[in-house]
């Protein structure tokens, strides 16, 4: 390991432009002649649009455009799509309704837009879009997934029949069944998991661009992968080719997978762009960001685990009804299916499973992927029937976990996965050391005796990242391919640039990925620049999303990296006038192998350039090459964590005492950017377990609609973690790596929950575990045990 | 339109804007000081954190009239040329930031919290005194652990 | 925002003078509550009077038994007030205990009072402490300012200029804060004032701050937290929300006035 290299915690390099104030985020970026854009959007839940006058928010001062989805219509723009094909058990396919960027006819939900208004400022915008006159016909709507099936609700789209976009399954259902049934015991369990919203600290903004000259479009854009962004606005909405349009993604303030989608704002902003002329920008409001950002989870489970005599689990069985909200979102689909039944083996071995998912539509914001991802959802309902069935057979939960991990790698699961590496006896075991279990009597005594209750819960987590290979994918109905691209440019000068397709909005890449060049090459990462988040300069990607760009985006670098070498060394051969097989590359230096002839790599680089040492017959000058990476399997992350609390069962308050976490993510590039990942994710994990939630109220009105209502977690809401790793190296790619950033998401909420309800002796609470309905349960509690 | 004075990072400007205009748009928008951040619509998040006549304000809940005369001070003023400020030093040393998004607001609270409770800070004042701040990216284990360090390295 | 006409008093007279003259005139403080609501476009008044170079009222003094604070004074310098700090203790830490920071640094005693908000700390002070609200006009009693939800009585000319504290025995405010917003899910002032026991509770209120007689009589006979055991405030008439229920709040009301009790009786 060098100071820079792999291992390293090395400190970051794109800090010194934030921590100054010169990170350029989208609406940092002004652009001549730039207007701005205000959506008008539906306050109902569901309602006709009988009519749109827009005659008086026109003529108000500095108003360059209004426009409508008859607009949209009328100039051929393309809805917006879903990109993952789920067929029904039935063989049919995913019942995908119209999504125009702008409601035509009917909005749908609470944020529908509904007319958009570009003019000179914001304010003068905003003013003008209170002149427009909707003529609303309100109709019955639906908020409440439970309640989308049923047969006196009303169908939201034509294409949808009950309101369900499909009826998937997964497992073997009579094996499951017949297990359940000879079982010595079963643990069930209705859980519902809360819809939460993403929230990243920068709300989402576009600015759209139009160039007459060249009939072409720019749209910068808080997106996390701008290719795809790029393919899906020219390839389905229809705004542009794709060589005429050019996404650009500057820096991104926090994504977690609620910037991966195409969004009606950004097409919207780059089609009034070309009506208007003129430059259109749009940025969130936060309290906007709460109906135009897409949410996450919300499922209603009903779930039963069944268990030997022995405690060896023998089957589970899963009944999920998915929260799509009012129009299916770029990757809605493959959450609750793809991303979350494939997962639910967890870590044990388990010999029988069968899932069923019904997605179903409502009058709410579109629901899709947030950071995890149905995986969040697969550990909660495996992680709490664990614990809930140790509790029930009066085994220790540690001890029933060890009963039933996996041990024996690889391992094929009956819901698709194949585990390629994992130890998770090694993570519980270095987490129970580290929280101290033996001493959690005592722990709880001290609280008792202070008029406290205090409980302690268990997660032992798998997660699966990197979603891959893109022919498997492919089979399962992914309509893109989930590979990576690298390109390493060696300068003359020896520095390196090195274009990737993922992209940074808070991972560290510029640094992560320089430590691996650095490594490699043997160059100070300062002669290194990662360049990303640009469609004209990076060829294609696909982005930064599920725990990806370190297995599969580092991957290609890697791999780009071994074609590099391979040129630099035939450079070499011929400026040390030696046979390419005798050099050795090794600490940036070239050497004859067996003399002390030797080339720095500067030296190699500029002769690849200035090709003096070789013809034009002999080698091609020049040292860049590029690499496509497609993986062989996901990557298995997997570890445990421990959450203990202590709650004052007056007021229902949790105080989170304690929280350990021990994450076996492979080989790790820089500890310190890896722990970072670990305590976001951590926080978002408690966030959805004590703090978050979003409410609807039964007409579709969204009640927890600003910060005043939606409880983010702020720092007095959150104790220092202790983090641990345990390395079992990846065997799927050349680093050995898994992914991070996902980790604490999904582990946590189950950690906490199984603690409070330790705590409070019931299991009947539903998240957020909020100071009230903590209070409510234990009164509850206290009342069923006062009854019986 | 009415006009408005101020000193902005140690610079006197002037301008008449339109009364609405929030001191964070005009740090925006007129100055192009971009390093100072709008992340909520309910003066929540704290990403616009200035000082204005020596403490800690929310720049988007004040009209830049009402900071007429003021002396206000934002997150491009903190270094000296390359040279950091402890306190961003620390972000940095501690990866205290991740996005990068809410940082300018946490150090310039940061700053504002060794003001007024020395450079001997423990963890649970820090993160009593972080309630106006929030960030999505670090679950602010290591912003704590920034806050602590740059409080210290303020002393010396 | 809605387009308004700002206009800087230079001082007291100048602002209520603008406020008698002006239509659909707002007052400027601290601008805490204000500002968010008219960017929100839910207050659009047409003209603005900022009061924020009015001078002479944000002083803070002892005048006989009486704590008397001026209505600019921030909350940072209640909370951090020596003054305060020894005649009230209880008020420093209510106005510490106020948004964040930054808000406290911006944010004024007169405008929360005038404000009324029904989650607000200080109208809890107030009617705790039983002060005298002093305007422009005259001087009005605490228990005949707050007049409901984010209604008072003051007149739309009249302007706060001091708030009067009587110096109690013992007093103590416990806050259970909403967990999203952090302003009051319910606050509880306790006060033993020489002549009587006030109990004031903000944030559970369906139409404001209010007393609670009964916990006032148990306290008259003994000043412990042991007293009020058992005792509890009806739900009906209690805000109700998402955050919490009429339910939990009148079992709040009761937690919190027993743990005011404890930490004043300390």
């Amino acid at each position: 390991m060098t100071a820079t290299g792999i291992g390293a915690a090395v400190r970051r390099k794109e800090d010194f432009r934030f921590i100054t104030g010169k990170g350029q985020y989208t609406d940092d970026i002004t652009r001549p002649g730039e207007t701005h854009a205000h959506f008008l959007r539906s306050p109902h839940a569901r309602a006709r649009i009988k009519s749109i006058d827009v005659e008086a928010a026109k003529a108000m001062p500095g108003v360059v455009a209004v426009l409508t989805g008859a607009d949209l219509a009328e100039d051929k723009v393309g809805g917006l799509i879903c990109g993952w094909m789920i067929h029904s058990k039935d063989g049919s396919p995913m019942k995908m309704a119209p999504h125009p960027a702008i409601a035509n006819g009917t909005a749908n939900y609470v944020g529908d837009p509904v007319a958009v208004v570009v003019a000179e400022t914001l304010d003068l915008a905003e003013d003008a879009a209170e002149k427009i006159v909707v003529d609303y016909e309100v109709l019955p709507a639906v908020a409440d997934p439970a309640k989308a099936q049923h047969k006196d609700v009303p169908q939201i789209h034509e294409v949808a029949p009950h309101n369900t976009i499909y009826q998937w399954h997964l497992g073997d259902h009579k094996a499951t069944a017949e297990a359940i049934r000879q079982a010595k015991h079963v643990t069930k369990l209705h859980i519902v998991n809360n819809r939460l919203v993403p929230n990243a600290m920068e709300p989402r903004a576009a600015i759209g661009e139009y160039d007459a000259g060249n009939e072409s479009f720019t749209l910068w854009n808080t997106t996390q992968n701008p290719h795809v962004a790029r393919l899906v606005i020219a390839a389905f909405v229809g705004m542009a080719p794709e060589h005429k349009l050019r996404v650009i993604a500057p820096d991104v303030g926090g994504g977690f997978g609620s910037k991966i989608f195409i969004y009606p704002e950004e097409v919207v902003c780059l089609w009034a762009a070309k009506r208007a002329g003129r430059p259109v920008k749009w940025v969130a409001d936060r309290s906007e960001a709460f109906i135009a950002d897409a949410h996450g989870r919300d499922h209603v489970t009903n779930a039963e685990m069944a268990f030997d005599a022995d405690g060896k689990i023998t089957a589970l069985k899963v009944k999920t009804i998915a929260n799509i909200g009012a129009y299916m979102s770029t990757f809605s689909s493959s959450v609750p299916t793809y991303l979350y039944g494939t997962l639910l083996s967890g870590q044990y071995d388990i010999p029988h499973i069968y899932c069923e998912v019904d997605a179903v539509y409502t009058n709410t914001v579109p629901v899709d992927a947030y950071r995890g991802a149905g995986r969040p959802e697969a550990t909660f309902v495996v992680e709490r029937l664990v614990e809930v069935g140790a509790r029930e057979l009066g085994i220790d939960p540690a001890e029933l976990r060890r009963k039933n991990f996996i041990r024996k790698f690889p391992h094929q699961t009956p819901v698709i996965m194949a585990y390629d590496a994992g130890d998770y006896e090694a993570s519980l075991k270095r987490a129970l050391e580290l929280a101290d279990y033996k001493g959690l009597a005592k722990r709880k005594r001290e609280s008792e005796r202070n008029g406290k209750l205090r409980g302690f819960g268990f997660s032992t987590y798998i997660e699966a990242c990197g979603i891959a290979p893109s022919q498997a994918v492919g089979s399962l109905g992914a309509g893109v391919g989930l590979w990576e691209s690298a390109e390493v440019r060696v300068n003359p000068t020896g520095s390196v640039e090195v274009l990737t397709g993922s992209h940074s909005h808070g991972q560290g890449h510029e640094t992560t990925f320089a430590q691996l060049v650095s490594e490699r090459l043997g160059i100070p990462i300062g002669n290194i620049s990662i360049v990303h988040g640009d469609t004209d300069k990076v060829q294609f990607g696909m982005g930064t999303y599920g725990s990806r760009s370190g297995a599969v985006g580092m991957s290609a670098i890697v791999k780009a990296l071994d074609k590099v070498e391979a040129k630099a060394k035939k450079v070499a051969s011929h400026l040390l006038e030696a046979a390419e097989n005798d050099i050795v590359f090794k600490d940036g230096k070239f050497t004859v192998a067996g003399t002390d002839k030797s080339a720095a790599w500067g030296d190699v680089a500029l002769h690849a350039y200035i090709a003096h040492k070789f013809t034009g017959a002999q080698l091609e000058p020049g040292l860049k090459e590029g690499a496509f990476y497609d993986p062989t399997n996901f990557t298995f992350p997997a570890g445990c964590h421990l959450c203990e609390v202590e709650i004052d069962p007056e007021t229902g308050n949790v105080t989170i005492a304690n929280w350990v976490a021990v994450d076996d993510f492979g080989v790790v590039i820089n500890p310190m950017i890896v722990e970072g990942q670990v305590h976001g994710g951590i926080a978002q994990g408690v966030g959805q377990a004590l703090l978050e939630g979003v409410v609807y109220n039964a007409d579709g009105q969204l009640v927890s609609g600003s910060f005043m209502d939606y409880t983010m977690p702020r720092a007095d809401n959150l104790p220092t973690f202790t983090v641990g790793t345990t390395v079992t190296k990846c065997p799927g790619n050349p680093l050995g790596m898994k992914g991070c950033g996902e980790a604490g998401a999904i582990a946590a909420p189950a950690a906490v929950m199984n603690a409070i309800t330790d705590a409070i002796g019931s299991e009947n609470i539903a998240m957020p575990a909020t100071p009230a309905a903590v209070w409510a349960a234990i009164a509850k509690h206290h009342k069923a045990h006062e009854a019986a | 339109m009415p006009a408005v004075k101020l000193i902005v990072n140690g610079k006197p400007v002037s301008a008449d804007v339109d009364p609405r205009t929030l001191l964070v748009q005009f740090l925006r928008e007129n100055l192009r000081l971009t390093g100072t951040h709008v992340g909520c619509d309910t003066s929540q998040c704290g990403a616009c954190v200035v000082h204005v006549n020596g403490k800690a304000v929310k720049s988007c809940t004040m009209l830049v009239l009402t900071a007429d005369g003021a002396d206000v001070r934002t997150i491009e003023s903190l270094a000296t040329g390359e040279k950091l400020h402890p306190m961003q030093e620390a972000f940095r040393e501690n990866h205290g930031l991740q996005c990068g998004f809410c940082t300018p607001g946490m150090i310039m609270t940061a700053v504002d919290i060794v003001r007024r409770k020395g450079n001997d800070l423990d963890e649970k004042t820090i993160r009593e005194e972080l309630e106006g701040n929030l960030c999505r990216c670090t679950g602010y284990h290591n912003i704590v652990k920034a806050i602590a360090a740059g409080a210290k390295a303020m002393a010396t | 925002m809605y387009n308004f006409t700002y206009h800087r008093a230079s001082g007291l007279r100048q602002a209520q003078n603008l406020m008698g003259k002006l239509e659909d005139a707002k007052l400027l403080a601290g601008g805490m509550t204000l500002l968010p609501t008219m960017k929100m476009r839910l207050a659009s008044p047409a003209n603005l009077v900022d009061l924020d170079r009015v001078e002479g009222l944000n002083g803070i003094e002892l005048k006989g038994r009486s704590l008397v604070i001026g209505a600019l004074a921030r909350h940072a310098d209640v909370a951090n007030d020596p003054t305060v700090g020894e005649a009230i203790p209880a008020l420093a830490n209510l106005a510490g205990m106020i948004g964040d920071p930054a808000v406290r640094h911006r944010g004024t005693l007169g405008g929360s009072v005038a404000n009324n908000d029904p989650n607000a700390d200080y109208p809890a002070a107030c009617l705790g402490l039983g002060a005298t609200i002093i305007t422009t006009k005259r001087k009005i009693p605490a228990d005949e300012f707050f007049k409901g939800l984010f209604e008072t009585a003051l007149e739309p000319d009249e302007i706060i200029t001091k708030v009067s504290f009587p110096l109690p025995k013992k007093a103590a405010y416990m806050k259970f804060r909403n967990p999203a917003s952090r302003y009051a899910l319910v606050g509880v002032f306790v006060a033993k004032r020489p002549s009587e026991i006030r109990v004031a509770v903000t944030g559970a209120g369906a139409s404001g701050v209010f007393r609670v007689p009964q916990f006032e009589e148990a306290l008259k006979k003994r000043f412990s937290p042991k007293v009020l055991e058992g005792l509890t405030v009806p739900a009906d008439g209690l805000a109700s929300d998402i955050h919490g229920s009429a339910e939990y709040r009148a079992h709040l009301i009761g937690v919190m006035a027993r743990r005011a009790v404890a930490a004043a009786a300390e």
